[in-house]
């Protein structure tokens, strides 16, 4: 954070090709208001690594320029080391970018085998004659979809849901849905934002499983933000904290644990906070 | 034995598909061969209610709703300006199948028209395939500026595109000293629908007259267009392009960080339904009414194109097609038969009155339907998931609510006894099925224990 500027395009080079994931000083600007202020932040080759931080600090705003629905307004996003400038969503989950959302958005009226296939799009390559005439390569291609998809559901665990509308699955299943939805993008990242909200803690101890499990199979790496305390600091290789746009800190779940700065960033000054514990 | 049961699964399969070739089959022996020989106290009256004229014109208008449907029923995209396409369809037949300017020259290609006569003539076969091209080019034209937008402000925009194309052909006898399309007076004269090699077949004519559009064979010309589109339209729909469109119906924002490209797949989307009204502009100049004129395309034939998508149950290719027929049989015969049926019964002459209240009347049907049945005649499985069912997540926080009343009527029952019953109404009012003594009842005993 601290580097000096010029050397800055240099480092993010050589960190875009260290990292699966590199954003590189990253400013968002909305009006007079700055969302998220010169934040740098790489994820490593099949890691877990969180982003944390108290409400408003610029959190989901900074997974928005990532998958490319803010365009950031200083800085550069390397998947892979390639420069994401100016790619829209779409191109850049082509590119092996996925994510889910803090509050779930499925295809609702679309069945659950469905939803899976529309994240395939990318990888499938009918286009409207193929599809009109059934033509031999388009039903090959339906069909190794088709069963991608189960493979997918029965992955997360949902197998049996498949033919249903996605909004008749319960709480939990819509986020497996969103999960397994996202995979089929086949990512190299995978961005998940407060995927535990809502879940109980027994819910929450399959998800941090089920995390390292895609991780390892799947070969790709998570970016989490979290709310959840004890999933953070149990799931996460490297944690970054962020606080009104900025970077506070940023180190091991222990580092983190014990960091000044972040402990008042979420209870306030050490006085008031220990008053506030003292009358609960 | 599987082979029967295979055979089984596959009409089931296709039961619709099949009973729509059915009823177009039926139809037309109907009219050609069993009607002439019934006595005229059967024939009058079904020629009376349904004449050819208005099957054929029923044909075309379904072909219409099924190309909105792609745009407003697959994608989700509401478009007032429909009408823009049918009259691009229509003129385009007006150019090439047509002599509009006193063109001397006499160019022909397979059509049925005699060899001296001047002007451009391109068989109808020919004709449709070129405007639903065109066609599809100005739905990517239209389609394209209007990108950014969604809801009320997209449907201004298309309305708006509507009219100048409406105004276009108004204005076109005089554009830059050019005259394009006659302006006013439009185009008259158009060939008719010619059937080539069929008409080396025993008793088909070798071309389907346009003077008057009850012509019976046009029954098997114009379903077979339908047909065509049916099926492109439910290919479509269950391939990849499809899939795309609904969940930008759905959910634009999560399909594009999902991988669907948005530009691509609503342009594509404009220019398929644009393709279709092309076909339905081409069917209606050669097959229905034999002239084009700005007249024909004014705002109320998007606004009738748009109900039949809705009446019929937007999304449903099957649904908008019923839709189409109801709508266009109401609009074209339905309503003056009706008119002399009960004009008959009551002593008034209504055959005129009626169907000049078209858009009264069917303005009213649809109000009731939007009371009774929004979901439309025959809706996707889906779209009437959404409107009689809650969805699981709804009914949970619902549930939810339930469960917190009840924490926090155990919470103060604790510390004043008093007040519960006050609570247990309380709760009982969040969920009307959860009744309130039993609830009181289930916290006292939870509470007993304690004390």
């Amino acid at each position: 954070m601290s580097q000096p500027v010029t050397d800055a395009s240099r480092a993010g080079v050589h960190e875009a090709s260290e990292n699966v994931l590199y954003a590189d000083h990253i400013t968002i600007r909305f009006g007079g208001l700055v969302a998220v202020s010169d934040v740098s932040f790489g994820i490593p080759p099949k890691s877990i690594v969180s982003l944390i931080g108290p409400n408003g600090a610029g959190k989901t705003t900074f997974f928005n320029v990532l998958t490319g629905l803010y365009q950031a307004s200083v800085g550069t996003v390397y998947l892979g080391g390639r420069d994401l400038t100016g790619l829209k969503p779409d191109r850049r989950a082509a590119l092996g970018m996925a994510r889910t959302f803090q509050n779930i958005r499925l295809f609702n009226l679309m069945t659950v085998e469905e939803n899976i296939m529309v994240a395939m799009h990318a990888h499938l390559r009918s286009g409207v004659f193929s599809t009109v005439l059934r033509l031999p390569r388009q039903r090959r291609e339906e069909r190794a979809a088709a069963d991608a998809a189960r493979e997918l559901l029965h992955y997360v665990g949902i197998e049996k849901r498949q033919g249903e509308l996605a909004r008749n699955l319960s709480y939990g299943d819509q986020r497996r849905l969103e999960v397994a939805r996202a995979l089929a993008l086949r990512p190299k990242v995978l961005l998940l934002d407060e995927p535990t909200a809502g879940m109980n803690p027994r819910e929450s101890a399959e998800f941090k499983e089920f995390v390292h499990r895609v991780r390892d199979e799947k070969r790709l790496s998570a970016l989490l933000i979290e709310h959840d305390m004890s999933v953070i600091m149990t799931i996460s290789e490297r944690i970054t904290v962020m606080d009104h746009g900025h970077v506070i800190a940023e180190g091991a779940p222990e580092e983190i644990r014990n960091n000044q700065t972040v402990i008042e960033a979420y209870l306030g000054k050490a006085g008031r906070g220990a008053r506030r514990t003292s009358q609960s | 034995m599987p082979a029967t049961s295979g055979f089984r699964a596959w009409l089931a399969d296709h039961k619709w598909p099949l009973g729509y070739v059915a009823i177009i089959v039926c139809l037309f022996l109907l009219y050609q061969a069993i009607l002439p020989n019934l006595i005229d106290e059967v024939s009058t009256p079904v020629t009376a209610w349904l004449p050819v004229a208005t099957i054929n014109e029923c044909l075309m208008w379904a072909i219409m709703a099924l190309g909105l449907n792609v745009v407003v029923g697959y994608a989700g995209l509401l478009d007032l300006g429909y009408v823009a396409f049918w009259a691009l369809g229509g003129y385009t037949a007006g150019w090439l199948m047509a002599a509009p300017f006193n063109w001397t020259w006499d160019f022909q290609l397979f059509a049925p028209v005699a060899e001296s006569y001047p002007g451009t003539h391109i068989t109808f076969w020919l004709v449709i395939l070129i405007a639903g091209c065109l066609c599809a080019l100005l739905g990517v034209a239209i389609g394209a500026p209007t990108l950014r937008l969604r809801g009320d402000y997209l449907a201004l925009v298309t309305l708006g595109f509507g009219e100048v194309i409406t105004q276009f052909f108004r204005n076109s006898n005089d554009i830059d000293g050019y005259n394009v399309a006659n302006g006013d007076a439009g185009i008259p004269i158009i060939d008719p629908i010619g059937l080539g090699p069929f008409g080396l077949i025993a008793g088909v004519p070798e071309s389907l007259t346009n003077s008057g559009s009850d012509n019976i064979y046009k029954i098997l010309v114009l379903g077979a267009l339908l047909g065509l589109c049916l099926f492109v339209s439910l290919r479509i729909r269950g391939g990849r392009l499809g899939r795309a469109w609904l969940a930008i119906r759905e959910d634009q924002l999560a399909a594009t960080t999902m991988g669907v490209p948005l530009v691509r797949s609503k342009l594509l989307a404009y220019a398929v339904g644009a393709f279709f009204g092309g076909i339905g502009g081409v069917a209606n100049a050669a097959g229905i009414t034999g002239a084009v004129s700005p007249s024909g395309f004014d705002f109320g034939k998007s606004v009738l194109v748009l109900l039949m998508v809705v009446l019929g149950g937007m999304g449903n290719v099957w649904g908008v097609t019923i839709g189409a027929f109801l709508l266009a049989w109401l609009n074209s015969n339905g309503l003056r038969q009706i008119g002399v049926t009960i004009g008959a019964a009551s002593g008034k002459n209504l055959e005129a009155a009626l169907p000049r209240y078209n858009f009264l009347i069917l303005g009213l049907l649809l109000v009731f339907m939007m009371l009774f049945r929004r979901e439309g005649l025959l809706p996707e499985k889906r779209t009437k998931a959404l409107l009689t069912t809650p969805s699981r997540i709804e009914m949970e926080s619902v549930g939810a609510h339930i469960a917190e009343a009840e924490a926090k009527n155990r919470a103060i029952a604790e510390s004043n006894p008093n007040v519960d019953a006050e609570i247990a109404g309380s709760a009982g009012a969040v969920s009307p099925d959860l009744e309130p003594p039993a609830a009181a009842e289930s916290t006292n005993a939870l509470k007993d224990p304690d004390q």
